[in-house]
């Protein structure tokens, strides 16, 4: 850039082309004004606007522009300042955009992303004809309210002051000192906003013979103040993002545990396991202990989970297939071995047990004894035993299994076992492990 | 040396050796732990990995976030994107590189959470206003998520269009054993920005079917971007002539280029007269059944889609040489039939279904199918 700019407005696009009395227009040259006294690089201030006329705004302009969808123009800023934290970004949105994405608002403010957010706020939708919008006035007459809006009007700097904005202020276009009060809200390091009310000469003048003496009144009229609403200082969520995950820059992504083949499988051809016990048996992590045994043992499995949303209650189901072959259809219509730990597994599988027969194997704990089933039944005695709590009985039942099969070493699912990432976790299970194997 | 690693751990290391720098996602079941997966290690790398208000707000700041010059994904599951289907078109219209992973669930609506289905295989192509096409690959498996994460990213940056990959809760959950040679990464397509010194004029392009180049907000261009009908300088316009090519460029990037990008897994077995269509989770229980058919002497081929969209017309149709019988085996009522109807005339086309939230088995493609 050489030498200070006189004018961040596009001279090609002027003049605007909003109808004559519209506040719009005084909103965007007080906008260029504040941008002249700032004198940012127009390649780092993007204006993103919102639906409504003063979705026309952005290409009077020469900065960046972004123009989006009702209601989102919060959300893309979001996205532009946490990509980019040196950016300005200026949110013009009108009343319709604040009412559709007041949700946006609300959570822009609570993370205080730094972005500034000028709202025109005419009282009502100039672009589609009139419509009422949040903040029109109650007894207001618009072209779905003809017989007075029953609606209470949204207090857009209270919301957003409520949920943690840095800077919140509210005045009219025609506030002199508009352009002073549009530049503090851009320096702001943080949330910012800005109720700007106007006039709409097209709709809510004529309807209800508004002046900008009414507009000003009825500001007294609703209690809302204006002048500026909140200023604190919270530190700016791009900024905080970045502080608080350096500690993680430069760790290797995702532990990889590479597993080689160290001990003989005891199984030649596909072998299909499920696990059906309760939650808080830990029956997924002994279906990983198994699948991460498998491959310690030159073998290929799959494992799915089956568990309710409430995951500290009701069952917890592991499939798993294990084969020297990758393993392709992962389902198990009639497994070869059943493991039932609990009576939530039980109940949880016992629609298949019917059609179960001797080709499968049951184990299940002594205390659900007699199971209901042609298939070959017999007892996982891992109930009771010192060193076997709740949390380590389904990796007391695959321990007890394995040693009854033979299709894994119990060396692999010890070695399994201790790869976890909880040192704790791992003597816990371990325990268990020997608990039932004795000696 | 082998690895135990479910899908959507494989999507989230696909997504970051691809270059993703940024991720935004709402949790939602299945997709909930590729949010975590990202959330946990996008920032090792100098990624941001954020959880947004909502799936609409999440796809909102990936796509101003890949304006700013990120590689974006987000994650959801079919409710998510019914959520913002409109923020879809978006991203069609502003041309914008970006992934989309829809863990499909039972539906409609709120349908099962924990329960797979292939129902949005339709719904990712047509889910938004103006019917223009988006790019859409569907992994049948750990090393796919993987693979296919990364020729996601490649596409949406050679074609400047959001790629979903179509995955359901049994590919993203169901954690595999898998060598470790799969997470080798392919070639990266970096962003192809315009040259520092040009004029740049963001919606450029000689040929209808040519992408435009891309600016960062807040590099050396000043950057037009918007929602509406627009010019190549990114100026909304209504004039019709600048509205019809710009319309017509949508289309015509990715059409140009389908069969390039339209990859089918063929196994084609000379003599074949049924062939069995699948893709995704399906197409392992397909997979298998064409491994058992063989073994019973009976001959059958397989095509397992891998580009769902554009539809891979020119290796569909090699597919069909031959064939009387096509079986296509799919987790929801016949959607992705239709397209081969359209393509397969003359065969006998039957449909193998399922949508009680269980695999079909190889078992039933066969029987229902006709084949054995």
């Amino acid at each position: 850039m050489n030498g200070a700019l006189r004018s961040y407005l596009d001279e090609g696009s002027l003049p605007f082309h909003f109808c004559p009395g519209c506040g719009h227009r005084l909103v965007l040259e007080r906008l260029d004004e504040a941008l002249v006294m700032l004198q940012p690089d127009p390649h780092d201030v993007v204006i993103v606007t919102d639906i409504g006329c003063v979705g026309l705004s952005d290409r009077y302009f020469i900065t960046n522009a972004f123009h989006g969808l009702h209601g989102r123009a919060v959300t893309y800023a979001t996205g532009l300042k946490l990509a980019n934290p040196k950016l300005v970004v200026i949110v013009l949105m009108g009343d319709g955009g604040c009412g559709i994405g007041a949700h946006h608002l609300v959570h822009a403010a609570r993370r205080n992303i730094g972005v500034t957010v000028l709202v025109f706020n005419n009282l009502n939708f100039g672009m589609t004809g009139g419509e009422h919008s949040a903040t029109t006035p109650p007894g207001a007459v618009t072209s779905t309210t003809s017989l007075g809006n029953l609606e209470a009007p949204m207090d857009i700097c209270a919301t957003v002051a409520v949920n943690g904005a840095a800077f919140a202020a509210r005045t009219t276009a025609f506030d002199p000192a508009l352009g002073h009060l549009i530049a503090q809200a851009i320096q702001v390091d943080g949330f910012s906003l800005l109720d700007i009310w106007e006039l709409c000469t097209a709709y809510y003048v004529p309807h209800n013979r508004f002046t900008r003496a009414r507009l000003e009144q009825t500001l007294r009229d609703l209690n809302l103040p204006t002048g500026v609403i909140v200023h604190r200082k919270r530190e700016e969520y791009a900024k905080a993002y970045r502080a608080t995950h350096r500690v993680l820059l430069g760790q290797e992504p995702f532990q990889r545990l590479r597993l080689e083949a160290r001990y003989p499988p005891g199984l030649r051809t596909r072998v299909s396991v499920i696990l059906a016990g309760a939650a808080g048996q830990k029956v997924r992590t002994a279906g990983r202990f198994l699948s991460l045994a498998a491959a310690l043992s030159g073998l290929y499995a799959t494992q799915r989970d089956d568990y309710p949303v409430t995951v500290m209650a009701g069952h917890s189901v592991s499939e798993i297939i294990l084969s020297p072959e990758p393993v392709l259809y992962t389902g198990i219509p009639k497994p070869d071995h059943l493991l039932i730990l609990a009576e939530e597994g039980l109940r949880q599988v016992r629609g298949r047990l019917a059609g179960l027969d001797e080709k499968t194997t049951v184990h299940a704990v002594p205390s659900l004894l007699p199971i209901p089933t042609s298939a070959r039944v017999v007892p996982l005695d891992v109930e009771g035993r010192r060193g076997v709590a709740r949390k380590t009985l389904a990796v007391a039942g695959v321990a007890r299994f394995l040693q009854s099969t033979g299709l894994l070493p119990l060396d692999a699912l010890r070695e399994a076992i201790q790869l976890s990432q909880s040192a704790e976790i791992a003597r816990e299970h371990l325990a268990a492990v020997e608990a039932v194997v004795g000696h | 040396m082998r690895e135990v690693v479910d899908g959507a751990e494989a999507i989230a290391r696909g997504a970051i050796a691809a270059g993703c720098t940024f991720f935004a996602g709402y949790p939602i079941s299945p997709a909930t732990s590729i949010l975590l997966y990202m959330i946990q290690e996008l920032p090792k790398v100098g990624g941001i990995a954020i959880q947004a208000e909502d799936e609409i707000s999440a796809m909102g700041f990936c796509i101003g976030a890949a304006l700013a010059g990120a590689k974006v994904m987000t994650a959801t599951s079919g409710p998510g994107i019914s959520l913002y289907s409109e923020h879809v078109g978006l991203a069609i219209m502003g041309e914008v590189p970006m992934v989309i992973v829809d863990c499909q669930r039972l539906g409609p609506a709120t349908g099962g959470a924990t329960t797979v289905a292939q129902g949005d295989v339709q719904f990712v192509r047509w889910g938004t206003s103006g019917g223009y096409p988006i790019i859409a690959l569907c992994p049948t498996s750990v090393t796919e998520c993987f693979s296919l994460t990364m020729e996601a990213f490649n596409l949406a940056e050679r074609f400047r269009v959001p790629v979903f990959l179509l995955t359901d809760k049994e590919v993203v959950a169901t954690s595999e054993v898998v060598e470790d040679a799969v997470f080798h990464p392919i070639p990266v397509v970096p962003r192809r920005y315009a040259p520092p010194r040009d004029p740049f004029i963001p919606y450029h392009v000689k040929d209808l079917a040519d992408v435009p180049l891309m600016a960062a907000v807040g590099g050396p261009h000043i950057v037009r971007f918007t929602s509406s009908t627009h010019d190549e300088r990114g100026y909304l316009t209504k004039d019709p002539e600048k509205v019809d090519r710009l319309n017509r460029h949508l289309a015509a990037k990715i059409e140009a280029l389908a069969d390039d990008i339209g990859w089918v897994d063929a196994d084609l077995e000379p003599g074949a007269t049924a062939l069995i269509v699948s893709y995704g989770v399906t197409a392992r229980s397909a997979r298998e059944a064409v491994k058992l058919a063989r073994g019973e002497g009976v001959k059958v081929s397989l095509a397992i889609v891998k580009t769902l969209w554009p539809v891979p017309v020119r290796a569909l149709r090699t597919a069909f040489q031959g064939i009387q019988r096509v079986v296509v085996a799919e987790l929801n009522l016949g959607l992705y039939r239709r397209e081969i109807e359209r393509l397969a005339g003359g065969c006998d086309i039957v449909g193998v279904h399922r949508v009680d939230g269980e695999l079909l088995t190889p078992q039933e493609i066969l029987e229902v199918g006709g084949i054995m």
